[in-house]
Order: C-alpha cells, then structure tokens, then sequence
C-alpha cells in the first residue's frame, strides 16, 4: 500500500496548490455570484477540499471522472486550468464549454473531466461507461465518480454498482458524505451506512473517517485505483467531510438545520491548515515555501477573474452549435 | 439483391456493423442467447452466425436488468471510445431510463461546448397489436421527438431497416431505433452489398396525384393497401414514409402537398402531441396555401392498451380507418368517379 506522505515533495506541494486553488476559487466565485457577475447560482466545495485534492491525485494521466452539483472542484482537482472555467461560471466565450454548460455543467476533456451533472446521480452511470471502453478496449484507466450522501439513496447507484461488480470494471464509487442533503440531515433518510452496502455487491467499501486530512483520502482512493488498474474490479470510498457554506450560494434557509457547536468542530478541521501544518512539521517544506504558494494560488485566482471578466460574450450563433456533430437545420431559427 | 426479413435486415447490419468496427459493442438483456433474434444466425444460438462465437465475450454482453444504468454506461462508454449497440428489447422499458436519455445523452455534447460525441444507438421494439397487455405494447417515439439531441428512426421495410441502421451505428450522435414488431416477418429485396441510408431522407412508395398519405413505422403497410384500394376507386394516391423522426424529411411532406392538396397521416403512436401532430403543423404552416381539404390524422386512440384480442383491435390505425380518411377529405374525387360511373 502506497502512503501518501512518502510521495515526492513536488506532488505533496501540488496537492496543497490544488486545495487553494479551490478554495480562492470558491471565494472568489460566491463574492461573484453576490456582486452579480455570475448568472444563477453555485455550490462551492468550501471545506471538501480534501476529499476532492486527495481522490483526484490518486488517478493518473488518462483516467476519467464524473462530478455532481458542487462541480468546481472536481476538474480543478483535475488539473483544469481555472480562466476558462471560471469564464464558464460567467457565461463568456472563453468559457471550458464555450458558455453553454455554467457551473453546475463544466468538463474539461483535457484532463479527463467528462462531465459535472445538475442532475444528482445522473453521471454515475457515465463514468462506469468510461471504465467499460478501458475494460473493452484493453486499455489501463480508471473512472471514478463523485457523488453525495444524499445522492448515495437513489436507485441508479445500485444498478451501476451492481453492472460494475459484475463486469469486474476499473471504476471507484466516491461518496462525499458531508452529513446534510441541502438542509436534510442524511441519517434521516438513510438506512444504515453508506459504505456497509459495497458488500451486498462484492466489493470492497472503505470509509475515510478523516476526510479532511488530504493523505488519508489519496491513500485510500489510490489503492482503489491500483485495484481497479491490476483488473480487480471497482470499489466505494466513502469520506466524510463538512462543507463550510451553505448548500448554494445566495440560498437563505430560516431553519438552522446545523447547529453552531457542529460547525464550529468542522471548520476548525480545516484541510488546508492542516495540510500545511503537516508538511512544515514533517520538515517537507518549510513556512516560507507554503507562503509562496499561497501567494501563487492568490495570484492565479485573480489572473482567473480577470480573464473571465474581460473575456467577450458568446456569439449568438453558438447557442445553435454542438446539438449534432452534424450540420443538422434546426427549424424556426430566430 | 436478396429478400430478407425485416429482423433479418436488423441482424445483418449489426453483423456488418461489428465486423466493420472493433469499436461497435452491443450490451443488452439476454443478447448473448440471441432471444431477440438480432445476434445470431438464426434464432438458435448453435446455428451458424452466432455473435457470441464470431465477436467473443468482450463485445456482445448480457448485463442485468438495469436500464438506467445500461442506458448511462452505454454513453459513458460512447464518450470514451466505443461504439456501442444497446438492445432494450421493449420500447415500454426505455421509461426506466429516461434521466440517461434525456438529460445526458441528448444534452452532453451540448452543454459541454462540442466537447463529446455520443456514438450510440439504443435499440428498441415496439410489441403492439400482439397482445402483451398495457405494459409492454408501448409506441413512444413521440416523448423522445421532444427531446432535441436524439435522433430517431423508425423503419417500415426491411432494406430501410438495415441501411438506417448502420447509418445509425456510423454515426456521432445518439440514436433512438423503434422498430415494430408487426412487420419483423415483412420481406423485401435488399442489396447484398452494404450500404447506408442517409438520416432526413424520406422515401416516396408509391406517386399519385389526389393525396398525400404520410406512413410510418407499422402503419406504413396499411397506408398502401388503403391507397391500393382507393386507387381502384379513381383516387390517385402518393405514399411518403418519412422513415427518420429526428430529423425528418418534411420538404417531401410538403412538397407532395403542393402537388395533391390533401394530407392524411398514420401513425401507431397516440395521437396527442405525436409525429402526426407535428407534421401536419409543419404542412399547415409550409403548404397552407395548396390545402383543399383539412388534414387528417389516423393514430394510435389516446387510451391504454387493453389485453383482449377484441379490445386490442379497437385502438390503433387499420386500412379501414385509414381509407375512410381518405374518403373523408377526397370526397370530391369519389363523386366525380361516380358520376362519371352513373
Ligand atoms: C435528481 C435530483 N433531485 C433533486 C435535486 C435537487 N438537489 C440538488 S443538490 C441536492 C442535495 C444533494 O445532497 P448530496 O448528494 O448529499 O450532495 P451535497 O449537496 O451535500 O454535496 C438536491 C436535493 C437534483 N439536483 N437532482
Ligand atoms: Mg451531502
């Protein structure tokens, strides 16, 4: 078993400029939505950092991945660079789907990122379809997919973990367990744990109790992945984690579904102190080095806003574009 | 050329599809022992041509009994490299998995800016008339016309069948096949070569000169034996199968219309909001000007589908209700052959 810590320092670093990267992005994103900038709203991934950074590094070059409403942070996690999809965020042309698909819809094809879904659990399905063409095809990725405690209670799971188990196929499962489906705390709707049901399909099902310690998350999605590459067929990691903000940004919800004490214990479990923390007294990197990177990050944050601002509009005539690969007529043009 | 059954011709394009493509893959319940009868030589899985001897394991696979999940990793797999063929057996079954038809098959390539094709093709039949009950006699291509990004076909005759589907199979975008089960025994001649029948091209079955009969999928037959009969009875009947849903071939349609100044239109598919429905609004809108007669529509009744053989009968087009369409809207012509006959 790999441990993530022994990794080389420029990897470790990586993960920590992944962390940032979201969470600067994020706030930048919620300040965007405030000031009006961003059409519509966002879920941000504000606290999961971990959970995002330390499953994505587990993968490699080639592998693929499907993501849910809170989509920022899985094709950053991915290695996207941030203009363009912060540009998608605003609905310019220079956006990673060219304006047509905002925050809840980002991909980015070039580093693996099929596919974000507003839709709960809809993309799961999709990235066991990524895992079958390796499989087919003989080729050695993997898929994983992310989705939510409250997503991990509908149906089309259970049938794609069930094909996935069947077909032995090189795909993990990712429950990012936050505790609340939007204001619904999850074990009032769930019978019994999440990961307790990789067993009734025959696989293994791990539970990362600390999910927002970076390591423990790549540990255990790394040896899911070397599983699934070796053709040993797919896994279900579940990691618990807290998101910091409100389900979406702008939401106002009058009852106070999560109680200050709750809060206050998670937020003090920041992933991104603690993993900076580590390193320092690891002796990976030193005080100086971590500030440098922050200061990066802070920068590129800021070079991604000013892309995205002053990037031009779409052209009308893409809203026609990319319904067929074809030149099919729609009717009744405008 | 060579005659061959209407599931015949399915079966061969699949054959040529994989034989042509390393990529083409077909998952489905029950393909593997060839049920359907669309992998194999025969309706044996012993017999000669099997798919699971020809093409191994690795490409033609049961899967469980999952649609969602069959239907999603299909599009996975088709935005990641293959080609897949997804054998739903019943069209009834594909309600089970329309958040993967709707929401990511039609809308991926979309809101991804054209970053994803989608090379699948979804392969279902259409089992009315044959008693199956309310559950499995379903005709819903109609619900997935609404669904821009799909596209459609419907085959009446067997060399449409097997040159729509390996266009279907060629091509980038997901694809809906409903085939109808009445006419899997219907032959035609089909070239021994292979071929492919471009989507949006209609094909005109017969030429005439009084009215345009617009026929699709199992309601293609009894629009030429209505035409047939009325053509004894002096009424010049053009027959078009518009044989693509999505897209359609509507310039043929309306260009037929022109010519004749009448339109009826058959369809198994309930009335309400179907392919009917919208070709006549597009005629309506294009060839008003030429209508003599109102359009009429010979579809589906909007009612669920009763087990008795009796009750059955009742609610979908026959050659008699479309003949008395005919009569409906020619009443003219029908006069002036009487007089002409007194
Ligand atoms: C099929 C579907 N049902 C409901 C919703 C509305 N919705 C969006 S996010 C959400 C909560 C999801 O909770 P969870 O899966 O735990 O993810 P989290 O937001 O906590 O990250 C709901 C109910 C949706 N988008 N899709
Ligand atoms: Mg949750």
């Amino acid at each position: 078993m790999i441990d993530g810590l022994s990794l080389p320092k420029d990897e470790l670093l990586e993960m920590q400029r992944r962390m940032l990267r979201i969470r600067l992005f994020d706030e930048r994103a919620s300040k965007m939505v405030k000031r009006g900038y961003i059409p519509g709203t966002v879920h941000t991934s504000i606290g999961q950092e971990a959970q995002v950074v330390g499953a994505c590094m587990a993968l490699a070059k080639g592998d693929h991945m499907t993501g849910n409403h809170r989509s920022h942070g899985h094709p950053i996690g991915m290695g996207s660079p941030l203009g363009p999809l912060m540009a998608e965020l605003v609905g310019k042309a220079t956006g990673v789907c060219k304006g047509k698909g905002g925050s809840l819809h980002l991909a980015d094809y070039e580093v693996g990122s099929l596919g974000e879904s507003g839709i709960t659990g809809s993309s799961i399905p999709i990235a066991v379809g990524a895992s079958l063409s390796a499989q087919v095809l003989g080729e050695k990725r993997v898929a994983i997919t992310f989705f939510g405690d409250g997503t991990a209670n509908q149906g089309v799971l259970y049938e794609s973990m069930n094909l996935a188990s069947a077909y032995k196929l090189p795909v993990i499962f990712l429950c990012e367990n936050n505790f609340y489906a939007l204001s619904t705390p999850s074990h009032t709707v769930t019978g019994g744990r999440i990961v307790d049901r990789a067993s009734g399909f025959g696989m293994p099902g791990v539970r990362v109790e600390n999910g927002q310690d970076v390591i423990a998350v790549y540990n255990a999605v790394r040896e899911a992945a070397d599983r699934a590459r070796r053709g040993e067929g797919p896994s279900l990691v579940e990691v618990m984690t807290y998101r910091f903000r409100e389900h979406s940004e702008g939401l106002r919800i009058n009852v106070d579904y999560r109680n200050a004490e709750e809060k206050a214990l998670w937020t003090s479990r920041d992933p991104i102190i603690l993993f900076r923390d580590l390193l320092i007294e690891k002796g990976i990197a030193t005080a100086d080095e971590m500030d440098a990177i922050d200061a990066e990050i802070e920068q590129e944050v800021e070079d991604c806003a000013t892309f995205a601002l002053e990037s031009p509009d779409p052209d009308v005539s893409v809203a026609f574009e990319h319904l067929y690969t074809d030149d099919y007529k729609l009717e009744n043009v405008l | 050329m060579s005659v061959m059954t209407y599931i015949g011709a399915i079966g061969a394009a699949q054959q040529e599809a994989m034989s042509a493509d390393e990529r083409v893959i077909i998952i489905g319940e029950d393909v593997e022992a060839n049920v359907y009868g669309t992998t194999g030589g025969g309706k044996q899985r012993a017999e000669k041509g099997d798919f699971v001897e020809q093409f191994g394991q690795n490409r033609i696979r049961n899967t469980p009994i999952s649609e969602e999940a069959i239907v999603g990793t299909a599009i996975g797999a088709a935005m990641t490299g293959l080609r897949p063929i997804v054998d739903l057996s019943y069209s009834s079954f594909l309600y089970m998995a329309m958040d993967q038809f709707v929401n990511q098959a039609a809308k991926n390539r979309y809101m991804f800016g054209g970053q994803s094709s989608i090379p699948v093709v979804f392969r279902s039949a259409m089992f009315y008339g044959l008693n199956t009950g309310a559950h499995h006699s379903d005709r819903p291509y109609p619900m997935f016309m609404n669904v821009p990004g799909l596209k459609i076909m419907a085959p009446a005759t067997a060399s449409d069948a097997k040159g729509l589907l390996r266009s279907a199979i060629d091509s980038d975008d997901p694809v809906l096949t409903f085939e109808a089960v009445p006419l899997w025994g219907q032959k035609e001649e089909v070239p021994d070569e292979e071929y492919h029948i471009p989507f949006g091209v209609a094909r005109t079955h017969r030429e005439g000169s009084d009215i345009t009969i617009v026929g699709i999928s199992g309601s293609l037959p009894l629009a030429l034996q209505a035409a047939d009969e009325m053509e004894a009875r002096g009424v010049s009947c053009e027959v078009i199968d518009p044989r693509t849903l999505v897209p359609m071939d509507t310039d043929t349609i309306v260009r037929s219309v022109l010519k004749t100044g009448r339109l009826v239109i058959a369809e198994p598919a309930h009335r309400t909001c179907g392919a009917a429905a919208e070709i006549a609004a597009i005629v309506a809108d294009k060839a008003q000007h030429a209508l003599v007669a109102p359009i009429k529509r010979v579809c589906a009744l909007d009612m669920q589908v009763p087990f008795s053989p009796v009750l059955e009968r009742e609610i979908y087009p026959t050659k008699e209700r479309i003949v008395a369409a005919i009569e409906a809207v020619c009443a003219d012509q029908l006069n002036q052959v009487n007089r002409r006959a007194s």
